[in-house]
């Protein structure tokens, strides 16, 4: 073959395929001109999987299509956030309408992506106003700067479970509220058995216990991940060395990391009936609403409270505050349904029967105003404790940024070799973290 | 319709009998390569359009991810030590079955059983036996006065325990070295016999020759698996650390201490946990440029060995 026509083909070949590879990167756009009163069939995708939820659930649903004949839905239960994001990215027929996230700390990302539509076109079409409708805190964390694209459906708060018959054997009172009272209580609690191991541990601070991750205790410091410009700044926050410290004073106090880790490893599944603190290894955990729901049907053979988790010594003005997240749902940006989907979103985040409903049957917290106020919300005090912590002005959500939860597992990894011992500077540790998760950020960005 | 030229014709049937191979080439390994280096120089979330960022991912993977380092040593640990041990335990087991004179049924199959286990299950399984604080290996250790590591929870041992996991599965190479050493012709045992030759003289002068190919076999597709080492890894770190994945969490891979992360677990990571796609098409590339080179410096060895031998 001459030479020249060699040379001629190359960019040809190229030109065509970078043609092929732009065209295979886009998914399918999805549209908001349809009629919400045609019939049509929605794809919702959550991820509820205990048999009480996905019943709770579909009552939902069956309630909805009572009310929008026209509309029917397909639910799938047990999904993941991983599965919504591939099933979105890679669009195609059947991809969901509507779907439900397990976590807030995904949202920036949904948001600044355009993965997640923003629902403030369909408020003010259809007259929702959020402001009057959701807490503050609520609209914070299912918007990224501007973009509303997910609504609260019912929130999490996390508080302290405690075993009142290990209180009252140890002579304790109350719960502990402050820092200093935690450590004093968890040493009083905990009993060794053996060279390194334990019968029972007062409180088990190690980040991988079930709902322990790092994130959860930090926040009753109430602390500033980033500063106006959006650049972390855990190394500047007093909250962070105060906290590690305090952490690592609580694992001291009760035998050391390696011994507490060994134990640890020992605890049954955290949704099973082998959780160490309904098998009483543990005296105290942190832990959302949902927990009192579970003891109460596993029939725990102890007495048990609830209060808000201890907050810093210095900061004891602030006690009854806890970490927020929630359930939040949103509509697909491939959806062909759009103004549809708006209508079953709306009815399970505004409607006050529905959440409340839902909120009663799943033993979640209540994410409406009205809702929170409605007199046939379920009256047991344990649930009731999480709607005070919600309500706390003091109360605090991880902010979204457009990486999602990528900082907050930065934060986490760095988190872990700290409470194991592997860093001995913090200043310089943090730095690097900042560093890194702006490095993390602008790349994300770019 | 214009007739086509003898070469022509012989060109295009030459092509027809090619097609097979060239459209499984091109669909199955040109395109995605392409793929890969064309979105290496974008900013892509697969959402957005991509956008052309020049050399940023490549920048962003060398200096700013701390990951890549132990991702990339811990890969390469597991490359050199998990293949070096499974040729030899595998050579060796070969050996052995096929010098057993009574029962040799059994023993074959008992060595390659543990083969045709799922990797989620062997994984799962050999956490659970490993577990340091309720599994059986630990307290038998411990009856007998040896006080046994942590394994899967131990930085130390985790890679280690994931090689005692492979070597457990050894019977793939097992069966190969077995078919290759009794393809080794007897009347060259016979003859080094009678020059009086040892069993380690015989092994070294008859058996390693013939085998060579075998190994070189073992070795190439070893690393190139050991390089995408992914599912045992993030089952065993996922088992170990304990930690319950609700449906709203992500799998953090590298329990514990990173010490388990590999580069393909990363690339899994950046481009379907953070959606960056760019950086993962970085690193994707430096696991095929490093497998491509070790193969081919192997590949060159060999036939310099081969033609030494000729």
């Amino acid at each position: 073959m001459p030479r020249w026509r060699i040379r001629a083909r190359v960019p040809v070949v190229l030109a065509a395929a970078g043609l092929l590879l732009s065209g295979c990167a886009n998914p399918s756009t999805g549209s908001d001109d349809d009629d919400p009163t045609k019939p049509v069939t929605l794809k919702f995708w959550h991820g509820w999987s205990a048999p009480g939820e996905v019943k709770a659930i579909d009552e939902s649903i069956e309630r909805f299509e009572k009310l929008h004949p026209n509309i029917d839905v397909k639910a799938t239960g047990n999904v993941t956030d991983a599965t919504i994001n591939q099933a979105l990215r890679a669009g195609g027929g059947e991809a969901p309408d509507v779907v439900v996230s397990f976590t807030t700390n995904n949202v920036g990302q949904y948001c600044d992506s355009g993965m997640w539509v923003d629902l403030d076109p369909f408020m003010k079409k259809t007259g929702l106003d959020k402001k009057k409708t959701f807490p503050k805190t609520l609209l914070d964390y299912t918007s990224y700067q501007g973009t509303q694209c997910a609504l609260p459906l019912l929130a999490d708060a996390f508080g302290m479970y405690y075993n009142k018959d290990l209180f009252e054997e140890a002579g304790i009172a109350h719960p502990p509220r402050t820092m200093s009272e935690l450590k004093a209580t968890a040493k009083k609690l905990t009993v060794r058995s053996g060279k390194d191991s334990y019968k029972r541990v007062g409180y088990m601070p190690n980040f991988r216990l079930y709902q322990g991750s790092p994130d959860r205790l930090f926040a009753q410091w109430g602390p500033r991940y980033f500063d106006a410009d959006g650049k972390s700044r855990l190394a500047k926050e007093p909250a962070s060395y105060d906290y590690y410290k305090t952490t690592n004073a609580l694992i001291d106090a009760q035998g050391g990391f390696g011994d507490l880790e060994k134990f640890r490893l020992t605890f049954g599944d955290e949704m099973s009936s082998q959780n160490a603190f309904l098998t009483q290894k543990l005296a105290m955990l942190l832990d959302g609403e949902w927990r009192g729901l579970m003891l109460k049907d596993a029939k725990a053979k102890f007495n048990w409270d609830v209060a808000p988790l201890p907050v810093p010594d210095d900061q004891a003005d602030t006690y009854g505050r806890g970490f927020i997240t929630g359930t939040v749902a949103g509509i697909a940006h491939s959806s062909k349904h759009q103004n549809a989907a708006w209508e079953l979103v709306r009815f399970l985040t505004a409607d006050t029967g529905q959440v409340v409903d839902l909120a009663n049957a799943i033993h979640n917290v209540p994410s409406t105003f009205a809702a929170l106020k409605s007199p046939k919300l379920d009256a047991d005090p344990t649930f009731r404790t999480f709607f005070k912590i919600l309500r706390s002005k003091h109360s605090q959500a991880l902010p979204p940024t457009t990486n999602g939860n990528s900082y907050v597992n930065s934060f986490g990894d760095y988190s872990y070799g700290v409470e194991a011992g592997h860093e001995k500077n913090l200043r310089e540790g943090l730095k690097e973290l900042d560093d890194q998760i702006d490095a993390d950020n602008l790349q994300s960005e770019n | 319709m214009a007739t086509l030229s003898p070469p022509t014709r012989r060109r295009l049937r030459v092509l027809g009998f090619l097609s097979p191979w060239l459209i499984g080439f091109s669909v199955f390994f040109a395109y995605p390569l392409i793929a890969t280096v064309y979105f290496s120089f974008m900013h892509y979330n697969q959402i957005k359009e991509p956008t052309f960022v020049g050399l940023k991912n490549w920048r962003y993977v060398f200096e700013q991810m701390p990951l890549f380092g132990p991702a990339l040593w811990n890969t390469l640990w597991l490359v050199v030590v998990m293949v070096a041990l499974r040729v030899l335990f595998g050579l060796s087991l070969g050996l052995l079955v096929t010098k057993i004179k009574s029962g040799v049924g059994f023993f074959r199959t008992a060595f390659y059983i543990p083969y045709l286990a799922p990797p989620v299950a062997a994984t799962v399984a050999f956490v659970f036996l490993l577990n340091p604080g309720t599994g059986p290996v630990n307290e038998i250790l411990s009856k007998v006065g040896i006080d046994a590591p942590t394994w899967f929870n131990d930085p130390n041992w985790a890679k280690p325990s994931l090689v005692m996991l492979s070597l457990w599965g050894i019977g793939d190479l097992m069966v190969i070295f077995m078919a290759a050493l009794l393809d080794v012709p007897k009347e060259q045992y016979e003859a080094a016999e009678l020059d009086g030759a040892g069993s380690w003289a015989k092994f070294r002068y008859v058996t390693w020759p013939s085998i060579t190919p075998i190994v070189m076999f073992a070795v190439v597709t070893g690393i190139v698996q050991t390089m995408q080492y992914y599912t045992q890894a993030l089952v065993a770190g996922k088992i170990a650390s304990g930690v319950n994945i609700g449906p709203g969490s992500v799998i953090q891979p590298g329990y514990p201490d990173h010490s388990t992360l590999t580069v393909p677990q990363l690339v899994y990571s950046m481009g379907f946990q953070n959606f960056n796609t760019g950086a993962a098409c970085v690193l994707s590339l430096v696991l095929f440029a490093i497998a491509m080179a070790a193969t081919l410096l192997l590949m060159r060895k060999r036939s310099g060995l081969l033609s030494a031998e000729d």
